[in-house]
């Protein structure tokens, strides 16, 4: 198809580099420097989308952010699609597949269309509250029907093939927006020696400089822009972000910024960055946003060639496209006057500009005359007719104020409506830090409020218009910002921009324009085209007491859709200001969030997917794991051998095999994951005392003992083995997952409680090696590794030595896990694979095996030692474990967690307990998590007394066991509790002590 | 995102870097068992809810690691100042808009 | 109350909708009122209504300062579910549940309450051990709540990323089918509107400035409209419960914290549940207008600024891309804060305080929506009656001192 709209000069598009494309399976031609909304302009595409509720067509309306309608699915497969794009902002590639989000069989002749003309008037705002309730039970039914509806664009169903990545940023001044307000201040701040960081949302930086007639300094805007541009660029203090939106203003002067990268390219596949997020602390923050031109609502504003003047304007200024024939312009102010000159100058018909003010004179409105355009004051645009494409318009007289239809109607032949209801300042960032806006009277327009950031405003968004007051107010707010920072602006120049003025006379506050009829009767009169507000909708909202604007915005879902209300807002609240009789500003504003426009979710995630989600923790041993079939579990962030099946061995065979052969001759395990924290300082052992709930004023140098942790509320928290080095140095082991919350535990209570304490903290969980060799022939391995003395007598349990392993210097801590004769090698973690590899070779004539963590939680679990996390849930004392043992009775000071064993709730004496199980059947394994009943045939909701926290079967003790907390079990030992399965079934268990295997304790201490 | 001065680095850092702790200048008791059940969970649960300036400690965690006070404004997240442990905060005159 | 049905809606379209009446009146304030009720969110919206519709009460007034839902009615993620580990929790829960279903018809209110099943994933042994734990205490409970292994949790939820390559492989979930979503803000109106039908006052745009109280009892409110004289006030205020307290001179143990939340674009149907996992924590559903709606962990500051800090947004959708890597290219469009007060133990408070007439329905953290009318039933019994309904007794605020907490942290780490 040909360009039949394009112009032949003119517009910042590449005439020599003509691009191929597709929408709807149609091939179409743009040009580059197009985006999609202005290549389909060009070929005279008028259908683009269909809207949410009524199916209604819907055109092109925009040429930005604010684009309602024109609402796209690109990319060619399952992976690069790309829902929702706005065909106003997508640069147009080579290639590139475009299709309309909704529309069945196709956009143009939509089946869904026909439904919302027949029914459309049984569906005003809130129709769904009022209706698919009966029967109760069809809700599903018809919430199924209503969602097939649902959505506009389609999710990719294929992994993205791009790559997202982050940057950090810190500035003197972030810049936001490169329009003429922007560009000036960033001028002006580079020239002052600040570090600027300018950012634009556009394809190419100039903002409405782009697309502007007037000239700057004699010249076309664009050699201003360029310069401006060549300035910055040359200036290594000057970043420069063209292709950025800066969709998030936090607290303290935090930006977010997504840069898209790629997407102007094409479908590019290289694994280039496809977006980029930057994070920006700037000390000083400038809004260069401009300001969004607003539609005005009146009869059958959507139908497809009703745009925005301004839009108009661009079209034929930047992307040499004149969308239609013949155009009526309705306005309430000079500005909008231009799209009419332009379309003029373009060559093509105006037909009307149906001015709403009584009168007006200002440049823009002799310049008109003079051309000979048909100007009408005191008249509005009232309907338009046509449904696939505008073909005319119905005219009539309206009062001063707006408010009704005067004169007769009349109509006018046209294939474009272009609308302006004037200007709102894109103030969005501003209030995402908590600024309410403010209404100012004189530009009819809600500016930034007070904000306690460092913020700046300036241009458009400051409702500043005329284009040499822009120019000057950048320039004016830059000097501001610099001296803010306490720096000198002496000397500094301000970019000379000249422009000659433009008298302007006073814009119309009219928003809604009125109907011959009331607007309940009158043609729909649209407010927010993608959820098909209209204003009738509002008004019966309103009616029926949605009064605050939020109930306005909930019931109608004004603002809800991707272009969050940038369109229709305004004109939203002004239709409710009017309906309740009420001010524009004591309406109020709903509250503006981030995103200022969508940002993908990859450029949130960056680099943190896939395998880099989380960080993830391997022991030095780890490639020997993986080669010896390990599978691994998480625990915490670290990646633990889980057991190490041989081939053909099931699981449970393998736990088997590792039980016993480490009961039987020895096994090894990689404990490195512990927590290890070395504690050093005069007061080391009286801050031990505090922190665990068991005495360490006796434990001597070359010791160890363990401890528990409780938090004051006198629940555990974490448990482990603390050792003596030295008189004043520990070092503490505490749980896998638990390791950095106990450091900072400590640190807490020396830092807030007990600073006079001299003692000191270290993590030196990764500077270590750990392996544990378990098993009575564990101490005939360790021989062949080291001169050492290592028998009972030399080294007793619970005692450790400095040793030298496998010609390695090491720690040997004779502590026991397992119940086995045990010695846990530490050493230099660079060292762990030779040692562990040394070990392994020692221990062949034993047929050393190794173990993981489930053959661990057996052999504990047999000697009934507890798991913090998996046996106690931040509910269980000392005491429910069974393990008064462990609580000092005789210490002075009042440690941690005692104080709370003496409430109510805590010396109950039906609290859960700590106790074994031993099924009644030997072979069933009682559900990890089940819960128990004492009376198995009672009626559901049954009273649960407990539940099994571990339950394992051993092969060592030839039946399965459990352990578990049952209300009041120790005193219940012998008696029977119940575990009703979900399958109906209920296995039974007799409690019994949490000791199942050697517990006399004698087997550790040979 | 704040942007906190660390007084022990004496540097500004990310809030990324921090985690907040919760009131500051509550004092562990000295004799806890000599408080009643009612008077301990106060000490445990009970804490200042502030809609205005905040006495509030945070940890450097991934940074030095100290524990240090911060006075922050609840609504505006504006942080007034951060001080060392054992200090006293500067800015205190909007506690009496606590209860607003 | 004017009936709404499929065939008003034909009927007023006849009359371009013009003739609708007010779905609630915009009363003048009364000198008296048995009950004041202070908050017009869901929870107390419900509790004037079941005040009014099962205790025969019906001068009561609702006092709220802003609109009507417009608190963390309307910043939430929508999601309703009664499987809870502890009992006390589990049993009020699954009364609102039970509430909920048949709520839209006995408020004639379509509130878009849609059982569409809720999982919460296991990713570590431990996870699975804990939802073992729950699932058995729910059945045991009366509540459906199942475990699934990694297939089936495939098979409700095809695009789930469940291969073993993830970073924390999926291994399996609790699912409850009866759990689901509803329409937030319909739910304050329908509460409201039956509310209004049966006598009560909304008064809107008034804020509670003081509570007056004479011999140790409550006597009424100080409002930006003046005193208002009544016998007894129900606060349901939640992250401003702290600062009502506070004029009768009581404290409680609550924090309000800023809790995020965030939606994408409207997609085409991809997700037809809800699927919650605390390991990676991030949850996320698609509401019936297509948006991925995403929930995000809480901010551990203290605040009331309806915003929390962009890291935590930034994590939250890390965790999305995490269990669906499918959605990289889709857009987010909006994110929000809203202040949730916090209880020690996760749990609300529902009880009477030292003042006479006085009662607080505060803490409901991050858990409130799926409450409301659980939680304004048994407040109304506990207004009512000035005696705690059998439900609420365990959410006195005694329980801190005695140490009976209910502790809910292990059942729900991440906010839902």
């Amino acid at each position: 198809m040909t360009q039949s709209n394009r112009l032949n000069t003119g517009g910042r598009i590449n005439r020599d580099k003509p691009i191929r494309f597709t929408f709807n399976d149609k091939h179409y031609t743009g040009y580059e420097g197009d985006t999609v909304a202005s290549a389909l302009l060009a070929n005279g595409v008028d259908v683009v989308g269909r809207s949410f509720k009524y199916s209604r067509p819907r055109g092109i309306v925009t040429a930005d952010a604010q684009e309602p309608n024109a609402i796209l699915q690109t990319g060619s497969n399952d992976a690069s699609t790309v829902p929702n794009p706005k065909a106003t902002q997508a640069a147009l590639h080579p290639n590139m597949i475009c299709r309309s989000t909704n529309g069945w069989p196709n956009v143009d002749t939509d089946m869904m269309g026909l439904v919302g003309k027949v029914g459309g008037a049984a569906m005003p705002p809130g129709f769904y509250y009022k209706t698919f309730m009966y029967p109760q039970s069809m809700w599903m039914s018809y919430e199924k029907l209503i969602r097939k509806g649902a959505g506009l664009g389609a999710s990719p169903t294929q992994n993205d093939p791009d790559i997202y990545d982050k940057f950090n940023h810190h500035c003197d001044i972030m810049i936001v927006g490169a329009g003429p307000a922007g560009l000036s201040a960033a001028v002006t701040a580079a020239r002052a020696g600040c570090r600027v960081i300018i950012a634009d949302e556009q394809e190419e930086m100039g903002g409405s400089l782009l697309c502007s007639t007037q000239q700057i300094n004699g010249e076309a805007p664009a050699k201003w822009v360029s310069d401006v541009l060549a300035e910055l660029s040359a200036n290594e203090n000057v970043t420069l972000l063209p292709r950025s939106t800066v969709f998030g203003y936090f607290d303290h002067n935090y930006l977010s910024i997504a840069e898209r990268r790629t997407d102007h390219l094409g479908e590019t596949g290289n694994g280039a960055v496809r977006e980029r997020l930057h994070k920006v602390r700037a000390k000083q923050v400038i809004l260069a946003t401009g300001a969004h031109e607003r539609p005005l609502v009146y009869g059958n504003n959507d139908v497809p060639g009703c745009m925005l003047a301004s839009a108009v304007s661009t079209y034929i200024n930047r992307y040499a496209v004149v969308p239609g024939n013949s155009l009526a312009l309705m306005t309430t102010n000079d500005n909008g006057y231009r799209a009419a000159i332009d379309w003029h100058k373009a060559g093509k018909r105006v037909a009307l500009i149906a001015d709403t003010r009584q009168t007006a004179n200002g440049d823009l409105v002799k310049e008109a005359l003079s051309l000979g355009i048909n100007v009408k004051f005191g008249q509005a645009i009232i309907n338009v007719k046509g449904s696939k494409r505008v073909k005319g318009v119905e005219v009539a007289s309206i009062s001063a104020d707006g408010s009704s239809v005067t004169g007769s109607v009349y109509q006018v032949s046209c294939d474009t409506v272009a609308s302006s209801g004037g200007w709102s300042p894109v103030l969005h960032l501003s209030s995402h830090t908590g600024a309410k806006p403010v209404w100012r009277e004189d530009i009819l327009g809600f500016v930034p409020g007070k904000t306690v950031q460092a913020q700046h405003v300036c241009g458009g968004v400051n409702g500043v218009y005329p284009l040499a007051d822009v120019l000057g107010d950048g320039a004016a707010v830059a000097l501001n910002a610099v001296c803010s920072m306490k720096k000198s602006i002496e000397g500094v120049e301000i970019p000379k921009a000249d422009v000659a003025e433009v008298s302007e006379s006073a814009a119309m506050a009219l928003f809604h324009v009125p109907h011959t009829k009331p607007t309940s009767r009158a043609p729909k009169q649209f407010v927010d085209y993608q959820n098909d507000v209209t204003a009738a909708g509002i008004e019966l909202a309103n009616r029926e007491g949605f009064e605050s604007i939020e109930h306005v915005k909930r019931y109608t879902a004004m603002g809800f859709g991707t272009d969050q209300g940038k369109l229709g807002n305004i004109n939203g609240i002004a239709i409710t200001a009017k309906s309740l009789g009420k001010s524009i500003p004591d309406t109020g504003t709903t509250i503006f969030r981030p995103m200022y426009t969508p940002v993908t979710f990859g450029t949130f995630a960056g680099s943190d997917v896939k395998g880099l989600f989380d960080p993830a923790r391997f022991t030095a041993m780890h490639q020997w794991h993986v080669e010896n079939g390990a599978e691994f579990e998480d625990v915490g962030q670290w990646k633990r051998p889980w057991y190490f099946p041989k081939p053909g061995e099931t699981m449970e065979q393998a736990l088997q095999r590792e039980c016993k052969a480490t009961r039987n001759s020895v096994g090894l395990l990689d404990a490195s994951t512990l927590g290890k924290i070395d504690i050093q300082g005069k007061d080391a052992r009286e801050f031990l005392n505090r922190i665990y709930t068991n005495p360490w004023s006796q434990l001597a140098v070359g010791k160890c003992r363990y401890g528990v942790m409780c938090k004051e509320d006198g629940m555990v928290f974490d448990d482990g083995v603390t050792s003596c080095i030295d008189e004043n140095r520990f070092i503490m082991t505490t749980t896998t997952g638990g390791a950095a919350g106990v450091l900072n535990w400590l640190e807490l209570y020396h830092q807030t409680e007990w600073p006079e304490l001299e003692v000191y903290f270290s993590s030196v969980t990764d500077h270590w090696s750990t392996m544990t060799i378990s098993g009575p022939n564990s101490r005939k391995v360790l021989e062949k590794l080291t001169d050492s003395d290592v028998s009972n007598e030399a080294f007793p349990y619970m005692s450790w030595i400095e040793a030298e392993v496998a010609g390695v210097k090491a720690r040997i801590f004779r502590i026991s896990f397992t119940g086995e004769l045990s010695f846990e090698i530490n050493v230099q973690a660079n060292y762990g694979m030779h040692v562990w590899k040394s070990v392994v070779a020692a221990g062949e004539e034993f047929d050393i095996t190794p173990y993981g963590t489930e053959t661990m939680h057996i052999l504990r679990a047999e000697k009934g030692f507890i798991i913090v996390g998996q046996d106690t849930d931040g509910s269980v004392t000392p005491q429910d474990l069974n393990m008064d043992w462990v609580v000092g009775k005789k210490k002075t000071q009042s440690y941690l967690g005692k104080r709370s064993w003496t409430r109510e709730d805590n010396v109950r004496d039906d609290r859960k307990q700590f106790v074994g199980l031993k099924p009644k059947d030997p072979k069933a394994v009682l559900p990890e998590g089940a819960q128990l009943v004492f009376d198995k045939d009672q009626p559901i909701p049954m009273t649960m007394v407990g539940h099994v926290t571990s339950s394992y079967y051993s092969a060592c003790l030839g039946y399965s066991f459990a352990l578990a907390l049952v209300k009041g079990g120790l005193d219940r030992m012998g008696q029977s509790v119940f575990v009703p399965l979900a399958d109906g079934t209920t296995l039974e268990a007799e409690i019994c002590s949490s000791v199942f295997y050697d517990p006399k304790g004698e087997r550790q201490n040979v | 995102m704040f942007e906190i001065y660390c007084p022990y680095c004496e540097e500004h850092r990310e809030e990324e870097e921090f985690h907040p702790v919760g009131e500051a200048h509550i004092q562990r008791p000295v004799d806890p068992e000599a408080l009643s059940d009612e008077e301990w969970a106060h000490y445990l649960f009970y804490r200042k809810n502030p809609r205005g300036l905040h006495h509030e400690m945070w940890v450097h965690a991934t940074g030095c690691r100290k524990f240090f006070n911060m006075t922050r404004h609840t609504v505006t997240y504006q942080i007034m100042e951060t001080y060392k442990m054992g200090e006293q905060p500067s800015v205190t005159e909007g506690a009496k808009d606590d209860a607003k | 109350m004017q009936k709404y049905s499929g065939f008003g809606l034909l009927k007023h379209a006849l009359s371009h909708h013009e003739n609708w009446q007010r779905v609630w009146r915009n009363p003048t304030p009364k000198k008296h009122y048995d009950v004041v009720v202070v908050g017009g969110g869901g929870h107390g919206l419900a509790t004037a209504y079941y005040l009014a519709k099962e205790h025969g009460l019906t001068n009561i007034a609702v006092i709220e300062k802003g609109y009507l839902g417009g608190g963390n009615t309307a910043r939430n993620t929508t999601i309703i579910r009664s499987n809870y580990l502890w009992d006390e929790a589990a049993h009020l829960y699954e009364h609102a549940l039970q509430l909920w279903e048949g709520l839209a018809q006995e408020l004639n209110y379509n509130l878009m309450f849609s059982q569409r099943g809720v999982l919460n994933l296991g990713h570590t042994l431990q996870d699975m051990r804990d939802i073992e734990r729950r699932v058995s205490a729910n059945r045991l409970n009366g509540i459906d709540s199942q475990l699934l292994n990694t297939k089936e949790v495939q098979d409700i939820v095809p695009i789930l990323d469940c291969s073993k390559n993830a970073r924390y492989p999926v291994l399996g979930a609790s699912w409850q089918p009866r759990g689901g979503t509803a329409r937030h803000d319909a739910v304050a109106w329908g509460y409201a509107r039956a509310a209004d039908a049966l006598g009560v006052d909304l008064i809107q745009q008034t804020e509670v400035t003081g509570i007056r109280r004479k011999d140790g009892a409550v006597c009424g409110v100080e409002t930006t409209k003046g005193f208002i004289s009544c016998d007894k006030v129900a606060c349901v205020a939640a992250g401003n419960s702290g600062v009502l307290a506070k004029m009768v001179g009581i404290t409680l143990p609550l924090e309000s914290h800023p809790l995020q939340a965030m939606v994408s674009e409207p997609l085409k149907p991809i997700i037809d549940t809800v699927v919650m996992s605390n390991q990676v924590h991030g949850y996320v559903s698609q509401s019936d207008k297509g948006d991925l709606v995403i929930g995000a962990g809480i901010d551990g500051y203290l605040g009331y600024g309806q915003r929390g800090s962009f890291h935590v947004v930034e994590h939250t959708i890390a965790a999305i891309l995490e269990m669906f890597p499918i959605f990289s290219r889709v857009r987010l469009n909006r994110a929000w804060g809203g202040i949730v007060d916090t209880c020690p133990d996760a749990c609300p408070i529902i009880s009477k305080t030292s003042v006479k007439g006085l009662y607080f329905n505060c803490g409901w953290g991050t858990g409130g929506f799926k409450a409301t009318p659980g939680s304004g039933h048994v407040f109304a019994h506990t207004v009512a009656n000035d005696e705690p309904h059998p439900l609420a007794k365990p959410f006195s605020v005694d329980r801190f001192i005695s140490g009976k907490l209910i502790d809910e942290h292990g059942a729900a780490g991440v906010a839902h």
